[in-house]
């Protein structure tokens, strides 16, 4: 049985004479009553050697499948991770530290912060970054509360954004018991129409996500005149290395952006840790939930950094607090920061560009089979949709004996659909291998 | 130190991409951004010493002592990072078919096992990615509780002056009101004042057990019970449970839900601020509100009979077998023993696992996905490590390491509260302050110069000019015996030389930093010259 | 420590200025801002939001706390001082020229006290 207990029982015997007792025993019994006291082993199995616990773990990660190519997104997406990166985040000083309370031996981890909200306001063109928040679509869920005031509860999502950060949304709201109602889509977009009906004095922000769930292009201009228009904010979901080359959303005049972090050098790890990114405009900083890094000097005059605008915060505001926002995602921030500096501005639009072009390459391939028409008619970024002639179970267990993970079948009104994703990773073979594939299941089909 | 922005040189970078082998697909120019973004353009050198020169500028719990209280700075083992980046957990897609994941699932359902039984609780979810998130959970599920009984006058939520910071927003965010109610003259929960504040529309509690003053409080089943009869439910914050895991279970105490820090107890490293992991538990009347969908054994859940279920295990065994194949001579030998630990393991590792129908009247979701998965991982390696015997132990020399520190300083600081503690201790400076003009922030500094990561200052509010010491269990008696010297030390230098104590710290690359000036004109972003 | 005689105050630290029956300038005391440290942020009322005696109408912020501020009168809030949501300092700077709120349709008043009752109430707490 493994433990980490440095002290010997020698020690520890003396340890306790030291402190007047004869036996662990009796130290929490004179603190804790008896009938409180478990009577018994826990239920667990004895513990391991380290030797052990190796093999066992190894042996429980034996049974996933590792995919040797990926072809689905749908919020968790496979991009190049460089070695620099992983080697940053491994470091065992920057991994083992706490929050950056005291500023004084904590500088390196301000700093990196501070130059992770820059990357993000460079990104999106907004004025404010916070220190991140624990996912996408907890940022989402955030966003809304930031713009909820006494008369503005309405909160309307458009119904193309992720459908797992519609229900966060939704949770969180019915917390505070707003209404988060629903704009339908039209054609895989935002039906603008509906949205200039349902906007109104009483819409506190609309949340419009652009690439959407179905990887369309948005019309964020028209999501911006509607929603101001009825005086509420407009809150854009982004995808990181989309926005090396879209529009930012500070030129489209969005309020907030936030968005699923994880494209940004994180391992898709079975859901997470990902990281949630939350930035805004200068006139709601202070409704900026969680940590804030700021630019300070010392008593010297020497540059420094500090975690700011403190009181806002639940440890200080605690039931004022907007938000109870504490741990937050500070190494996935790390990576996000190691991995926008090692692909440069370039590297990033690169990578933007090529899922792009790879995705629009597969989409060419994949419509042009009978059967795999494209669901959609608009512009999309690196993912989209296309209809499946068998059932879409059948046609993930066909691609997996080509080690091949398909793209994920869609559920509800587009039940029997498929959305796709390419990134830089698949090559133009992959692409050609899924394309053969398929048409033999339409062939079959047929 | 300069920014990495102002390392940034034109035209440089790293070459990690090849060029694009499919025709490149042109955005229509509206959609298209207008200016790059001013990322770093860096080479990897640049890059890599720029992040070891901030890692010189940090301070994590393998550079020293961490006694941060309430926050459970023990060691993160390194095994547990090494499993953590497997390829097997790490390239995984979280909406890959579950029969390409039965070890992510195997790893979420064993850890709710163990979680259940470490805590008394009956269900567990990984959803929650930290200790306030899972407050927020908790306070839903409680919220939920009452509306599916129709019983909407419980808004209020009782936590007491001595509580983080945390359980009161979270309580709000949820939608209730809240009540604090002041702790009595031993740390403690008032409980004649606790019998006043709840009534009907009490909707339930919020307790951390020890408290944050790190006592246990002795009236907990009195407690719980008084919530309960007055018909609200019991939450538990799990921020201390490094006191009694193994020990006593908050689940024997009468609490309904509760959430577990895995980043606190379960040794996974903090990150510089996370990730964390908050799973939260309740017990069976909550079930059916929990977030996401609960994860099951399909073929128990099918109604599998005993031939199926031998089926199943005689699968395991052969996939088991498969995997021992690919190995050579030496590393068979490890696999039978892992076999053999499976096999204790059987009643779980056997089954193929299932997300179950999501409950009736869940809550929704917190989060995407399942969770902080990766910090499950390295939590339940931790579990498996210490096991049945391990557990207990840890909680044992964490209150023992707590008690011996503060035995040797409790002459020098006043303890605020209490003749022994659980895992932790609060000292009050506030005499000290009046004596010499030292205050605890002065004294925290002051440890800088040793080394010392400060303890928690100025907290719980219930305390003056407070210092909060968790050593944890794994901290060496020599750790602590130089600890408390340094503090003797520090308090001469209080009382003999303050002046000299109010410019610490001397040795940090930045010392005592202009705070209002920061809070009062906000930079929170590097200004690029144009 | 100064203590105008044109103001009169309340227990909890915020001064009132009558400038006709109806009519009432807020802010805090002098005392109050030395107490509280440097402040950093303030959070007002939006005009015409009502306000009562006795009842927090606003909050300062300094670096590590934040401490409401009660509302000497009843009444409706005609205007804010705006300069404040910039220069938080002028509270610290010029506590009696940093008004926070101007209240109109003033109805009733908390307890209040002249400059010497004050004065003596801060040397008693001291």
């Amino acid at each position: 049985m493994g433990n980490y207990i440095p002290s010997t029982a020698g020690e520890r015997q003396a340890m306790l004479q030291a402190i007047g007792f004869e036996s662990m025993e009796a130290l929490f019994k004179a603190q804790i009553p008896e009938k409180i006291l478990l009577d018994r082993p826990l239920d667990l199995p004895s513990g391991l050697s380290e030797r052990e616990v190796r093999s066992v773990m190894e042996a429980i990660a034996a049974k996933n499948h590792v995919f040797r190519t990926i072809f689905r997104g749908a919020g968790a997406y496979n991009h190049y991770i460089p070695s620099i990166v992983k080697s940053v985040v491994s470091n065992e000083t920057l991994l083992t530290a706490y929050t950056p309370y005291q500023a004084e031996i904590s500088q390196g981890i301000l700093q990196s912060i501070f130059e992770y909200q820059t990357m993000i306001c460079e990104l999106t063109g907004m004025d404010a970054s916070n220190a991140s928040v624990y996912d996408g679509a907890s940022a989402a869920a955030e966003a809304t509360a930031m713009c909820r005031e006494r008369k503005r509860t309405k909160v309307l999502v458009s119904a193309t954004a992720n459908p797992q950060v519609i229900r966060t949304i939704r949770t969180y709201n019915w917390g505070v018991n707003a209404t988060v109602t629903l704009v339908p889509a039209k054609d895989g977009v935002t039906d603008w129409a509906a949205l200039e009906r349902l906007a109104d004095g009483e819409t506190a922000c609309v949340y419009v996500q652009h690439p959407n769930y179905y990887g369309m292009l948005e019309d964020v201009d028209t999501a911006a005149r509607l929603t101001h228009q009825a005086g509420a904010k407009l809150i854009m979901g982004v995808h990181p290395i989309a926005q090396a080359i879209l529009k930012t959303p500070a030129d489209y005049g969005a309020d907030i952006v936030v968005g699923e972090g994880q494209p940004l050098g994180m391992p898709l790890s079975f859901g997470g840790p990902y990281l949630g990114f939350m930035a805004c405009k200068q006139d709601m900083v202070r409704k900026l939930p969680g940590r804030i890094v700021g630019e300070t000097t010392d008593k010297e005059g020497q540059r420094a950094f500090v975690l700011t605008l403190q009181a806002r915060e639940q440890h200080i505001r605690r039931e004022k607090a907007s938000s109870s926002l504490c741990s937050n995602e500070a190494l996935c921030a790390l990576t996000a920061a190691v991995y926008m500096s090692a692909m440069g501005p370039e590297g990033m639009a690169e990578a933007a560009r090529q899922s792009m072009s790879k995705a629009h390459e597969a989409a060419k391939k994949i419509s042009a089979i009978p059967g795999f028409e494209m669901k959609f008619s608009g512009a999309f970024f690196h993912e989209f949709v296309t209809q499946c002639p068998i059932p879409t179970d059948e046609l993930t267990e066909r691609l997996e004996c080509e080690d091949m993970l398909g793209g994920y079948p869609l559920q509800g009104e587009l039940s029997g659909c498929i959305l796709w994703c390419c990134t830089e990773m698949n090559t133009q073979s992959e692409i050609d291998r899924l394309a053969k594939v398929l048409e033999e299941v339409a062939e079959q089909w047929n | 130190m300069e920014l990495i922005f102002e390392k940034s040189r034109q035209g440089r970078g790293c070459s990690l991409l090849p060029a694009c082998d499919v025709p490149v697909y042109e955005l229509d120019g509206s959609a298209v951004r207008k200016k790059a973004p001013r990322l770093p353009e860096v080479a990897e050198i640049d890059l890599i010493r720029h992040y070891s020169a901030l890692a010189k500028r940090a301070h994590g719990v393998n550079d020293g002592f961490y006694p941060l209280g309430s926050c459970t700075m023990k060691y993160n083992p390194k095994i547990n990072e090494e499993i953590a980046a497997l390829p097997g957990f790490t390239r995984i897609h979280p909406l890959q078919p579950l029969s390409m994941s039965q070890g992510c699932m195997e790893v979420l359902k064993l850890a709710e096992t163990y979680l259940c039984e470490i805590t008394g609780m009956d269900h567990m979810t990984m959803q929650p990615a930290a200790g306030a998130h899972g407050e927020l959970t908790g306070m839903l599920l409680i919220k939920a509780f009452h509306q599916a009984r129709k019983d909407t006058k419980r808004t209020k939520i009782i936590v007491p002056d001595s509580a983080h910071g945390t359980n009161p927003a979270s309580a709000v965010m949820a939608g209730f009101d809240v009540i604090s109610i002041p702790s009595n003259a031993e740390g403690m929960v008032d409980v004649a004042k606790l019998r006043e504040a709840v009534g009907d529309d009490t909707a339930g509690l919020m307790l951390t057990n020890p408290n944050t003053v790190g006592l246990f409080d002795k009236n907990i089943l009195e407690i719980t019970e008084i919530i309960h009869r007055a018909g609200g439910l019991n939450y538990y914050d799990g921020a201390n449970l490094n006191a009694i895991m193994g020990k006593a279970r908050p689940g024997d105490m009468g609490f309904d839900v509760i959430h577990i820090n895995l980043h606190k107890t379960f040794a996974t490293p903090h990150g510089g601020g996370g990730p964390g992991s908050g799973p939260v538990g309740c017990k069976d009347h909550l079930a059916v509100f929990m977030p996401g969908a609960p994860i099951q054994d399909a073929a128990a859940w099918a109604g599998a009979d005993d031939q199926e279920m031998e089926l199943i295990e005689k699968a395991a065994e052969e996939q088991a077998e498969e995997l021992a194949a690919k190995q050579d001579a030496e590393s068979k030998e490890m696999e039978k023993e892992a076999k053999d630990i499976l096999k204790r393991l059987k009643e779980i590792s056997g089954a193929e696992w299932e997300f179950g129908p999501i409950p009736a009247l869940s809550i929704g979701s917190v989060r995407a996905f399942y969770g902080n998965f990766l910090v499950v991982v390295k939590a339940l390696t931790y579990i498996m490590t210490l096991g049945r015997e391990g557990i207990p132990e840890a909680a044992e020399n964490a209150v023992l390491n707590a008690n011996y520190l503060m035995s040797k300083v409790k002459d020098l600081y006043p303890v605020a509260y209490g003749k022994h503690c659980m895992h932790e201790f609060v000292l009050t400076l506030e005499e000290l302050k009046k004596e010499t003009g030292i205050a605890a922030m002065d004294v925290a500094k002051g440890l800088l110069d040793f080394g010392i990561h400060p303890p928690t200052m100025y907290f719980p509010l219930i305390v003056h000019e407070a210092l909060m010491l968790e050593p944890t269990e794994t901290e060496s008696r020599e750790t602590l015996d130089d600890a408390a010297e340094m503090l003797r030390k520090l308090l001469e230098i209080a009382k003999s030389d303050p002046d000299r104590l109010h410019a610490a710290p001397v040795t940090t690359p930045v010392q005592r930093l202009d705070e209002v000036g920061a809070a009062r004109h906000p930079k929170l972003h590097y200004d690029f010259p144009e | 420590m100064e203590f105008p005689k044109d103001v009169l105050y309340m227990k909890s630290h915020e001064w009132v200025k009558f400038l006709d029956d109806k009519t009432a300038l807020v802010g805090i005391s002098d005392h109050a801002q030395s107490e509280l440290g440097d402040l950093v942020f303030v959070n007002l009322p939006l005009p015409e939001d009502t306000v009562t005696a006795g009842e927090p109408f606003a909050d300062v912020e300094s670096v590590k706390a934040v401490s409401d501020v009660y509302c000497p009168v009843t009444g409706m809030v005609a205007e804010i001082n705006e300069a404040l949501l910039d220069k938080p300092e002028l509270l610290n700077q010029d506590p009696y020229g940093a008004w926070m709120i101007k209240v109109t349709q003033v109805t009733d008043h908390a307890d209040l006290l002249s400059a010497e009752e004050y004065e003596k109430l801060i040397a008693e707490e001291a």
